[in-house]
């Protein structure tokens, strides 16, 4: 690991170091990736339960860094079924986002590198391997049966091209034998179905003159335009007014079902994804702390964390006198301990937290915890 | 900008101690320019009427674009000239001072933005963005200076090394901090929050929160509170009030509103907040279309395009603020 030196600055000279051996590892990574014409029985795979659309297991997914290695991603495994919506709730800099975009394949590289793991895509005849897919198999993939709607509709737009330009492009690119006067009948379809009013003239219109609710919309027919199986949704409503939200919220849920596809929902906003999801999975520094259905989740909350988010948030009616705040910060991601991550800000430590982290211990079929205050629970179960 | 000998558009106000703060009718507009040129105005505030108490918080809640920045900092003075209306702070007219009144008045209100990543100096370490205006204003002895600052950032949850460091190693949390010490610093009475937590995390903001209401406890402040948040808008508010298009559409104790609201917009404002909790049926009025432009807003009520209550006379009337019971006052016509 990186040494520091007295006033806890990282000298050039070890910066330097850490970043040519960062380079032997990448490497190695880049050179795989960038192999041309790949049987594709290398990354053929077996979903282990057919009713998934995606199986992610032991997902590690490390940037390697000038200031040392960040493991974003540290072991996050999860499975989203078809046709149910799965939330995942977290602060910042917890690793959701990494976690999508490992899945998207569309991480920083060479810095970011899915190390190990296996991401599982059910492709209906077949199932593919995404750590392992190579890049041009990944392009028929991505927006086609993975799509994603970005966090900030301002930014996920090109500000110089029409909204028509846009859209179309997302069509003609996965439908090569589609002429030009069906791509442009279909974008303008999909506009309509996103509930966008006067979809003709809106069309012609560029991103500046749409509001905040309007482009979020354009950004969803983009995502939808190839009836994907997968619909990942980083933060789709952070940047938008309550009214709005709500509006968007019921048109991603209406398609959903139409198309009959997954929704991976990512929010820090424990209200959406009670509203949301089927299914919870709360991410702490990298790692999944807490999984289960909504009802288990936000019934019968297990992890210290999970609990102290919950009081951290006020709920219009429920009134207390100072609000709960969970004491300290999170953990510096260059230098994660070896103990339980949440440790030092929990107010529930039990003498096993300083050792190794904890497993992850079923409470009931669907829901598990990582969290040794519950180990004693699991072994009187099983005894 | 407006005439001062025009004969004023709103019924004047006199000075009432019982409040710190008197907004009466204010109106606040930005001219729309091609070349030299005024074609028209963006009328960002309306007619906002209210008033606040010493030590009390009052809410100010919307969809973005409606005004409530600008509310706030035109009764800061921060926004030139204001259009119409009274803006009495301490039962003297804020617009009336002159310069160097208001030097000294600056002291007294003072603002917390919106975003802590803007909005502090890059290169100046923490003790001078804090202690800038302190010395300025000669709030403490020289001698002093370095104390005072010191338990000014303790009182804001900051360590007295801090004061060396620069803003970009902080983290956002922290830099709330930052802003809030800055405001503080110089003894305020009445602090305008612009959105001061929107742009943290959820267990960052209970932090931020619990310290602006151990602040006003502790210095018996006043607080404008400004967020789209509404959850937390109902956490530390006295009264609320909910703007759309520039106006205030109602106002009063943030029970009373919260428990039963009367105008259409805040019943479908508050049916819009997701609550955590898989038990509660959601049963959401959802607004059909956008926010109207600013510049050119519709005739008669503001709100009649999206209203589901909609009258034949809210189309061509715009209805006047009336107290529906004591302290709750509102602007519709379903209630005349």
């Amino acid at each position: 690991m990186a040494r520091k030196n007295a006033d806890g600055y990282l000298s050039a000279k070890e910066s330097r170091r850490i970043s040519r051996e960062n380079r032997k590892v990448t490497n190695v990574f880049e050179k795989q990736r960038k192999r041309k014409n790949v049987p594709e029985s290398e990354y053929l795979c077996e979903m282990k339960d057919i009713s998934n659309v995606i199986e992610v297991e032991d997902l590690h997914t490390y940037f390697f860094t000038d200031v040392g290695t960040v493991k974003s991603v540290d072991g996050v495994s999860f499975s989203v079924p078809i046709g149910k919506t799965i939330g995942v709730v977290g602060e910042s800099g917890c690793g959701k986002s990494v976690t999508s975009l490992s899945i998207m394949q569309l991480l920083q590289r060479p810095q970011g590198q899915i190390v190990s793991g296996e991401i599982r895509m059910n492709l209906g005849s077949k199932a593919y391997d995404i750590v392992k897919t190579p890049n041009e198999v990944m392009q028929h993939l991505r927006g086609n049966e993975i799509s994603m709607i970005f966090q900030e509709p301002m930014t996920a737009l090109n500000p110089v091209f029409r909204i028509g330009a846009q859209v179309d492009e997302v069509l003609a690119l996965h439908n090569p034998d589609m002429s030009k006067h069906d791509v442009r009948q279909r974008s303008v379809e999909l506009l309509d179905l996103v509930g966008i009013a006067n979809p003709e003239r809106v069309y012609k219109m560029y991103p500046h003159e749409l509001s905040g609710g309007m482009r979020q919309r354009v950004v969803i027919a983009m995502a939808l335009a190839c009836d994907p199986k997968l619909i990942i949704a980083d933060e789709p409503t952070t940047a938008l007014d309550v009214t709005i939200q709500a509006q968007i919220l019921d048109l991603l849920r209406r398609l959903k079902d139409r198309i009959n596809s997954s929704i991976m929902l990512i929010t820090h906003d424990l209200g959406v994804i009670a509203e949301m999801a089927d299914y919870v999975v709360v991410m702490y520094s990298g790692r999944i702390v807490e999984s289960g259905t909504a009802e288990e989740i936000f019934n019968n909350p297990a992890h210290p964390y999970t609990k102290g988010l919950m009081a951290s948030k006020p709920v219009v009616g429920r009134k207390v006198d100072s609000l709960y705040s969970i004491p300290g910060k999170v953990p510096n991601p260059v230098n994660m301990p070896d103990y339980c991550y949440f440790k030092d800000r929990c107010e529930l430590c039990v003498g096993k937290c300083a050792g190794e982290y904890p497993p992850e211990i079923k409470l009931s079929a669907t829901h598990t915890v990582a969290c040794y205050r519950y180990v004693d629970k699991e072994g009187e179960t099983n005894g | 900008m407006a005439d001062r000998n025009k004969e004023p558009g709103y019924t004047p106000i006199t000075p009432d101690p019982k409040y710190i703060l008197q907004v009466n009718a204010l109106k606040k507009y930005f001219p729309i320019k091609d070349g030299l040129r005024v074609v028209g105005h963006v009328k960002a505030v309306d007619g906002v009427t209210f008033n606040l108490k010493k030590g009390s918080t009052m809410g100010l809640v919307g969809e973005s674009g409606c005004g409530k920045t600008t509310t706030g900092r035109t009764i800061l003075r921060l926004c030139g000239e204001k259009t119409d209306g009274q803006v009495l702070f301490d039962g003297r007219e804020v617009y009336d001072l002159t310069n160097k009144e208001m030097r000294d008045w600056r002291t007294k209100m003072q603002i917390i933005f919106q975003d802590p990543f803007s909005s502090l100096q890059p290169r100046m370490p923490v003790g001078e963005i804090i202690g800038e205006a302190v010395r300025e204003h000669k709030i403490v002895p020289k001698a002093d200076f370095v104390n005072y600052i010191d338990s000014v950032m303790e009182d804001c949850g900051l360590e007295s090394y801090h004061r060396y460091r620069y803003p970009h190693e902080f983290s956002g949390g922290q830099r709330q901090r930052i802003c809030i010490a800055r405001a503080l610093a110089l003894n305020p009475e009445f602090i305008v929050c612009d959105e001061p937590v929107s742009a943290l995390d959820v267990s960052i903001q209970a932090q931020i929160i619990n310290l602006l209401m151990e602040l006003q406890q502790k210095h018996d402040l006043t607080y404008l509170f400004i967020s789209h948040d509404l959850s937390v808008v109902e956490h530390i508010s006295n009264q609320v009030g909910v703007m759309y298009l520039g106006s205030l559409v109602e106002y009063g104790e943030t029970a009373d509103i919260f428990a039963h609201p009367l105008h259409p917009y805040t019943q479908a404002l508050f049916s819009a907040i997701p609550v955590p909790d898989t038990h509660v049926k959601m049963n959401r009025i959802v607004l059909e279309g956008s926010i109207p432009s600013p510049a050119n807003p519709p005739k008669g009520c503001k709100f009649h395009t999206r209203c589901r209550n909609c009258m034949g006379k809210c189309k061509e009337v715009a209805p006047e603020q009336k107290e529906i019971e004591p302290g709750h006052y509102v602007v519709c016509h379903l209630y005349d």
